[in-house]
């Protein structure tokens, strides 16, 4: 078991695109691959996989993890395709009446996606005691419903599930006992206290049910093909893993990992836990912060197909500029983006031959980057291509301005394929990070994510008082963090957020706490 | 419920006020921003207004000059935490319940509602009551913005009695405050609220038309609207802030509002003192990390320092927006890092008489400063 610190890793990235992966040998890049993204999502993951090993000249039994980030999950949603039909059960009654399940959905996913809405009596009060009992009659009866209907899949919310989860937990073993079939998902296992929002997100999860199957059921496929028998684990959005099974049934978890998985691996690249991260893609450039190493989360309601959640989301500002961002000239002024010729970069840009002029096209003019064919760019105004450099770095300077928190100059990590935009100092900025493995960053971040914990529960400060309070419910994320597979003793206190309950007297406070840990090896070997 | 008492004939002499689903983000908008930064999370209430009036048709909407002397006007209001709200909202029948508890203590049908305050949810909530219970919604409320104390309006001011005063939970469990003074109503309900699971509706404040007209600000309803169409259209124009300027600087019931700073915010400190959400947020200058302003809240925004001077105070109304759209962010959803630019406007002329100060001076917030109006504070500020 001593040596099981010197895992190899394979972190793999399964974008819309793309499908990145590494293999990494303590925290060093052994060997890496960019390739598409294939119909059926093995395939790719197979082919990149068995790229990185060979590569390396290592066989499969070496591996000791493999950790997948995918795109996969949210993009299904917002294009809604292979969605589950969901049978939506809250128990709230009498309460909550006013604001039914999936109030302020477009009608259209709604339609699509809801096959049944029952409420039934029964949920909590700010402090976890149940204002009414739960109604064990009306939820058989609904789960009956749902099974001769044939609606497979079910979600089921309570009023305060956050704080006290047992009658969610009771509702779903009432449904399994009804509708053995079913695939259940309680909103207390993936929301936030907020009804509505957490509804919203334990249904669209439901509605992913048959897609979380078949997808972790292909990884499971890909890996076993291979020959690879680690454990295999799936990032989350807040940059943490799950393990295959948690994920199979709750899919949703997966979404936004892509921009957290990019912002830890430009992190590792660069050593550094503090720093402003800049994505540049094809069209947009995502800037984000990260702090003690994991991104800041966006505090601002995410709508995510139409459809509000109030998930923990990597707070990301987006820009109109990448590699294939259109430039054009009217008078003095140059612009640069928001168009982009995007992934037909590669036939349009002036470099490779194609009649557009894109910012790629002026890096390589400017003489600062070295692709495609530069006499093919040699015509260009020098004093166009000047002002064209000058509102890049403008365009990243007014992101980054944005995204900090703090006056003073801080450090920025560059990944994504169109770093190459930059290479001048930008204000706001202390030092420009930069690496030859920047491009697959996202796949070094699911390589490297580690195992998180967390509380969100309404406290009262008075009796044991503050400190005591904290104490405990850090306790609490910790125990989390241990049974969700971290080593107690990297564990660190990521966050602690208090939110006083305004209006009401009696200290009463929400209290979010956010711990994360590395992954416990010997419960990798359990797994 | 009857309509007695209730004068219609005037209904033309003014524009016709129409609460729908096309325009309630307007409206939820503009009392968000009446709100200064406390009220709850406008967006719940935009969604109940909005599928009550789906079921129950748009409430009717009059004037005060629509209103005979005789008739019969209460208050609702949500009373309790916004963190609690945004897990339980309402369930509607605790709407009509305290509305119907409340006409059987005074012995008579009450013929129109009005809000209590035009902030946050409890501007949206008496949408939900009046298209519920087919009554007309009175233009106009008790403070023309949010205030964290059902004492702290202009009826209390002009001796209007906030009791009989009825409170309902979820279970439609009814408790009956009738206390000597509004403050001790105030005290009194909030430990009601507490047991009640830190959420219940009130009605209260069950007063004659005559009152109405003497003890209420007027046309606040319209005011909400014009202020939230006004961020709209000033977001196609491209200059929102400078659109909600010019809208309040030209009401008649503000009058004057001014840009008192726009910045970043570098620091935000919250913590619970007295059951109230406090803090402070601090902006600084994006050109200028020297030139700083400080806003000091409870719940609501109550005084703006700039370089440690007063720019203004409580209760002139301080809203902090975002810089670009204007949006107005609550103090809960304040955060680091944010673009905003903080936006003062003059107090009603009701908040601003002795026996208004009484309840609403800084002093009455535990802040250590006179009230002096905005519109003298940037006078001298210019001198």
């Amino acid at each position: 078991m001593a040596d099981k610190q010197e895992f190899l890793r394979i972190g793999v990235d399964v974008g819309g695109t793309n499908t990145d992966a590494v293999l990494m040998h303590d925290g060093e890049v052994l060997a890496s691959i960019k390739s598409p993204t294939t119909a059926q999502v093995s395939d790719g993951i197979v082919a990149a996989i068995a790229h990185v090993m060979k590569q390396a000249g290592i066989s499969p039994d070496a591996v000791g993890i493999v950790s997948i980030g995918t795109t996969h999950f949210t993009n299904a949603f917002v294009e809604r395709r292979s969605l589950d039909r969901v049978g939506v059960l809250r128990i709230g009654l009498p309460a909550a009446k006013a604001l039914p399940p999936l109030t302020d959905w477009p009608d259209d996913i709604a339609d699509e996606v809801a096959a049944g809405i029952e409420m039934v009596r029964g949920g909590f009060q700010f402090d976890g005691h149940p204002y009414a009992d739960l109604d064990e009659m009306a939820v058989a009866a609904a789960a009956r419903r749902f099974h001769k209907e044939g609606t497979n899949s079910v979600a089921i919310s309570a009023v305060f599930a956050p704080l006290n989860d047992v009658m969610e937990k009771r509702a779903g073993e009432i449904v399994r006992n009804e509708h053995p079939d079913s695939s259940i998902t309680l909103s207390s296992d993936i929301g936030r206290i907020g009804l509505l929002e957490r509804e919203n997100a334990g249904i669209m999860n439901a509605s992913l049910a048959t897609l979380a199957m078949e997808t972790v059921g292909g990884f499971r496929t890909a890996l076993k093909k291979l020959g690879v028998t680690a454990p295999f684990y799936i990032s989350q959005n807040d940059g943490t893993l799950m393990s295959a099974d948690f994920v199979e049934r709750h899919p949703i978890l997966t979404f936004a990992s892509g921009p957290t998985n990019s912002m830890r691996g430009g992190a590792h690249l660069a050593g550094l836990t503090d720093a402003l991260v800049a994505d540049i893609g094809g069209t947009t450039t995502d800037i984000g912060v990260l702090r003690g190493g994991f991104p800041r989360e966006s505090s601002i309601m995410t709508d995510i197909g139409g459809v509000r959640t109030n998930f923990r989301m990597p707070d990301v500002c987006a820009i109109g500029l990448g590699g294939g961002s259109l430039v054009s000239v009217d008078g003095a002024r140059v612009k640069v983006g928001p168009k982009s010729v995007g992934y037909r970069i590669m036939e349009k840009a002036l470099v490779f031959g194609g009649d557009v002029l894109t910012a790629t096209d002026i890096a390589v003019a400017a003489g600062y980057a070295d692709i495609g064919d530069r006499e093919r760019v040699r015509h260009l105004d020098p004093a166009m291509v000047e002002a064209a450099v000058r509102e890049i770095h403008r365009l990243v300077e007014g992101g980054i301005d944005r995204m900090k928190t703090t006056g003073g100059d801080a450090p920025l990590i560059l990944v994504g394929g169109g770093s190459v935009l930059i290479n001048k100092p930008l204000r706001g900025v202390s030092e420009v990070h930069t690496h030859e493995e920047a491009s697959v960053a996202n796949a070094i971040g699911a390589s490297i994510a580690r195992v998180g914990g967390e509380v969100d529960k309404v406290f009262s400060y008075e009796g044991v008082g503050r400190e005591a309070t904290i104490a405990a419910a850090v306790s609490e994320a910790n125990e989390r963090a241990v049974a969700a597979g971290a080593d107690a003793a990297s564990l660190e206190t990521m966050e602690i957020e208090e939110l006083p309950l305004a209006y009401m007297p009696g200290g009463s406070v929400r209290l979010r706490i956010k711990v994360a840990g590395d992954l416990n090896t010997a419960y990798g070997d359990a797994a | 419920m009857s309509v007695r008492g209730l004068i219609s004939a005037n209904a033309s002499a003014r524009g016709e006020l129409v609460l729908s689903e096309s325009n309630l983000e307007d409206f939820a908008r503009g009392a968000a921003f009446l709100g200064t930064g406390g009220g709850g999370d406008p967006y719940l209430g935009r969604l109940m207004a909005k599928n009550a009036i789906r079921e129950f048709g748009s409430p009717r909407i009059i004037g005060v000059d629509e209103l005979s002397d005789d008739a019969t006007v209460a208050f609702v209001a949500m009373m309790g935490a916004p963190t609690v709200l945004c897990e339980k909202g309402a369930s509607g029948d605790d709407i009509d319940c305290a509305v119907q508890e409340l006409s059987a203590q005074i012995g008579r049908p009450i013929d129109a509602l009005m809000p209590g305050e035009i902030g946050g949810f409890n501007s949206t909530l008496p949408v939900v009551a009046a298209a519920r219970l087919g009554l007309p919604l009175v233009d106009v409320d008790g403070m023309g913005r949010a205030f964290p104390s059902i004492a702290m309006v202009a009826m209390n001011f002009e001796g209007v009695s906030a009791c009989p005063f009825v409170l309902v939970d979820d279970h439609l469990n009814k408790v009956v405050v009738k206390a000597d003074t509004a403050q001790r109503t105030e005290d009194i309900s909030r430990s009601i609220a507490v047991q009640m699971g830190m959420s219940c509706l009130t009605a209260g404040y069950a007063m004659s038309g005559a009152d109405v007209k003497h003890a209420t600000v007027h046309n606040t309803l319209s005011a909400a609207l014009q202020i939230g169409e006004a961020i709209r259209e000033g977001r196609k124009a491209g200059d929102p802030v400078r659109a909600l300027i010019h809208v309040l600087e030209t009401h008649p019931i503000y009058g004057f509002a001014r840009e008192v700073f726009s910045g970043k915010i570098t620091d935000l400190r919250r913590e619970t003192t007295k059951g109230f959400s406090i803090g402070n947020c601090r902006i600084e200058a994006f050109d200028d990390a020297s030139c700083a302003a400080d806003i000091r809240f409870q719940n609501e925004n109550l005084v703006v320092l700039v370089n440690g001077v007063v720019n203004a105070i409580v209760p002139d109304l301080i809203t902090i927006v975002d810089v670009e759209t204007a949006e107005p962010i609550p103090t809960e959803a304040l955060r680091y890092g944010q673009r905003v630019s903080v936006i003062a406007a003059a107090a009603p002329d009701a908040l601003k008489t002795p026996q208004a100060l009484a309840y609403v001076h800084p002093r009455c917030f535990g802040l250590d400063f006179e009230f002096t109006p905005i519109e003298v504070l940037a006078e001298a500020a210019r001198a």
